[in-house]
């Protein structure tokens, strides 16, 4: 482990409490128990002030943190971009968490509300923010409001956070997606330059988080960088939060080191348990199990099979599924998802889904496989933001590690034995301008 | 230090003048949107490059530093 | 009030060429819009057309201006080619023109500086066109009586058809188009049959 002194001198708390040594770390001691107000303050004490702009950033700096929210931006830099900036300065705690196979930023919020809400305060003193807002996933501001609220009465927060729930939509936690929700209109994303860290809501430079990042800023600004580096790898420091499908179909979120095996978070993955492993959501890649049983959960380990960890989703499809049936299922929802703004996007992402529905029936089909490799060439890169390429990696992959499926299904033949569906997606398409607000 | 051309999707509405007037750096895609050229901008295509920006009935095309 | 100067002429002259170039401005502003093509011309004629005869329609207007000031038979002052209702003779149909030729250099100049300019602010005032037009036919039949009869008349109507057609054609378009939201859902259901089972129908084997 890379030993460092931390620059910014020791945290200052009113109380002393203890580094919390190994796991969990953002995660309460007794799993699944919502920590209040008061149980928060007793585990680590209350938010520890810099006082002043820029103080916290060179702790985060040092402690090597990235962003969670998919990626993996270093996040000093965002901040001091943010911090650099003259006059009016916007946060936004993002934990809108639109990918529906990931569930990390819901639990966060719901058992450590504190940690991610101590986050914005202590980041936005850090970048000079004079606005705060948290950007909520669809039904979910019942429990934070109140949490807010406990805040309010203790005195805790010296900005106010203004709650908006973003629309049920995969984009709409998009950054720029975001900030035009949070601006009155659709969360639709816009052409990038400006950067809405150069201009954001309002036209102020806007720092976008995610929730679980701002919670681990709230534990460094407390515990220092040394400690944050006491897990995860030296390159990947820290631990971070993944949604992990077992292969049985249960849901689990586990915090984990960074650098852990991944064949510990997956029950029986390196067994005929699962066929094929979804790393990253649905903007990530396919692998085979076999090939997923090797790795580890780091950007580093998995960049060499084209894989990345993204906002943590790791989904093991059980081998008796058919992992064309997933991917055609998901593609379509991702299809459905473009903000049609994009003529390649609106026109190749439903083109492809319709080639992947193709593929995924068992008949002989001539051309389909070479037409959604073509569209998939035509969109990447051509959309004003991520979508296309994400779906494209997503698709790719699968055409990759389901080349067997794809042959079977030409002879008219299927090998797997359930037709239940394991990805979760949402019901219903967007149809009018209000699915966007 | 060089220039590069770049396409605004949300603008671009497929009308395709720009591909008719600069053929060297942008082609139409089975839809009719521009595949614009990523590398840097050829110095001697500049004047045509310039047309072709501010012939784009959306002003969609820019011509970007670096 | 007809005179007989060569600048009299002259301004009638080139009143009813800008009427006929700002027709043709008109229309071809429809047809960019709705990317249709003239025959046998390349995409980049149209919208070439449309720009450059909006450019020469302006300098039409300028010497149909500056004419009709130069004219000693009636007093016009040359401010009344862009202040409307600035001269004496015929305030209210020169009035009129003013209004109409306002609204084109607003046109012109937000389009110039289009780069700069918020892009819902360049259409608004770009849809303005769809109020000089007639301004400047209902100026061309009130401020003199040329197209009140014979063939000038029959110019004039068929002018105002032509716009009419075109503008309809546009309305039809506006009454079709998909809205953004709904736009992939049609792209769907192109693609994709509507709903129902995304898993192999057919037997399923080993």
């Amino acid at each position: 482990m890379t030993t460092l002194t931390d620059p910014s001198g020791p945290a200052m708390t009113a109380t002393s409490v203890r580094a919390p040594a190994g796991l969990p770390r953002l995660l309460p001691q007794v799993p699944g128990v919502p920590e209040d107000l008061r149980a928060h303050v007793a585990r680590h004490g209350r938010p520890p002030y810099r006082g002043g702009r820029g103080q916290l950033i060179q702790s985060v700096e040092a402690a090597g943190l990235t962003g969670r929210g998919g990626a993996a931006f270093p996040t000093h830099r965002k901040l001091a971009i943010v911090a650099a900036a003259r006059g009016r300065t916007v946060i936004v705690a993002n934990a809108a968490e639109s990918e529906p196979a990931s569930r990390k930023d819901a639990l966060l919020l719901r058992v450590a509300p504190h940690l991610v809400l101590d986050g914005i305060q202590l980041t936005a003193e850090a970048i000079g923010a004079s606005e705060a807002h948290l950007y909520l996933h669809p039904g979910t501001g019942h429990a934070i409001r109140q949490a807010l609220a406990e805040r309010h009465a203790a005195g805790v927060d010296w900005l106010a956070v203004t709650v908006t729930e973003a629309p049920p939509r995969f984009l709409a936690g998009q950054e720029s997606a975001l900030v035009n929700r949070l601006g009155g209109g659709p969360a639709l994303p816009t052409f990038v330059p400006p950067r809405v860290t150069e201009r954001g809501l309002g036209g102020a430079p806007t720092l976008v988080q995610n929730v679980e990042t701002l919670a681990h800023i709230a534990l460094i600004a407390r515990y220092g960088p040394r400690w944050f580096r006491e897990l995860g790898t030296a390159r990947e420091p820290g631990t971070m939060l993944t949604t992990v499908h077992q292969p049985d179909g249960q849901t689990q979120v586990i915090e984990a080191e960074i650098g852990a095996p991944l064949r510990t978070l997956v029950s029986g993955s390196a067994g005929p348990g699962a066929r094929a492993v979804l790393i990253g959501g649905f903007h990530g890649t396919w692998l085979p199990a076999a090939v997923a049983a090797t790795l580890t959960l780091d950007n580093q380990a998995l960049d060499r099979h084209g894989a990345a960890l993204g906002a943590g989703v790791i989904a093991a499809l059980p081998a008796d599924r058919c992992g064309l049936a997933e991917a055609a299922r998901v593609t379509r929802y991702l299809a459905a998802e473009s903000a049609g703004q994009c003529g390649p996007c609106l026109n190749g992402l439903p083109a492809i889904a319709g080639a992947l529905a193709e593929l995924a029936a068992p008949g002989p089909r001539r051309g389909t496989r070479q037409n959604a490799e073509r569209w998939a060439g035509l969109v990447t890169g051509r959309g004003a933001c991520g979508h296309p390429d994400g779906t494209v990696r997503f698709v790719r992959s699968a055409l990759t590690v389901f080349a067997e499926e794809i042959s079977r299904h030409e002879r008219g033949l299927c090998a797997a034995t359930s037709r239940k569906p394991f990805l979760p997606l949402p019901d219903g398409m967007p149809t009018t301008e209000d699915d966007w607000t | 230090m060089a220039d590069i051309l770049r396409v605004n999707p949300i603008n671009c509405s497929g009308h395709g003048v720009c591909a008719e007037l600069l053929p060297e750096l942008i082609s139409l895609d089975e839809w009719g949107y521009p595949i614009v050229d990523r590398r840097p901008v050829p110095p001697d295509l500049d004047p045509e490059v310039r047309r072709t920006v501010a012939a784009c009935p959306t002003l969609a095309l820019k011509l970007m530093r670096q | 009030m007809s005179g007989t100067t060569a600048f009299w002429y002259t301004s009638r002259a080139t009143g009813i060429v800008s009427l006929l170039l700002l027709t043709a401005v008109l229309v071809l502003g429809i047809l960019v819009n709705r990317q249709g093509r003239l025959p046998g011309l390349p995409r980049f004629a149209v919208t070439s057309l449309h720009r450059n005869l909006s450019l020469l329609a302006v300098a039409f207007i300028a010497v149909h201006v500056l004419t009709a000031v130069l004219d000693k038979y009636v007093s016009i002052p040359v401010s009344a080619g862009v202040i409307p209702f600035a001269s004496g003779y015929e305030r209210f149909w020169l009035g009129l023109g003013a209004i109409s030729f306002d609204l084109m250099l607003a046109m012109i100049i937000t389009s110039l500086l289009r780069g700069r300019l918020n892009r819902t602010l360049w259409r608004a005032v770009h849809l303005l066109a769809y109020a000089s037009w007639p301004v400047a036919l209902a100026h061309s039949i009130g401020s003199s009586k040329d197209l009140q009869h014979g063939w000038m008349l029959g110019l004039g109507i068929a002018c105002a058809l032509i716009v009419a057609i075109a503008i309809i054609w546009r309305l039809a378009h506006a009454a079709r188009q998909v809205p953004r939201a709904a736009r992939v859902a049609t792209a769907m259901a192109r693609h994709l049959p509507a709903a129902g089972s995304h898993h192999p129908r057919e037997r399923i084997s080993r």
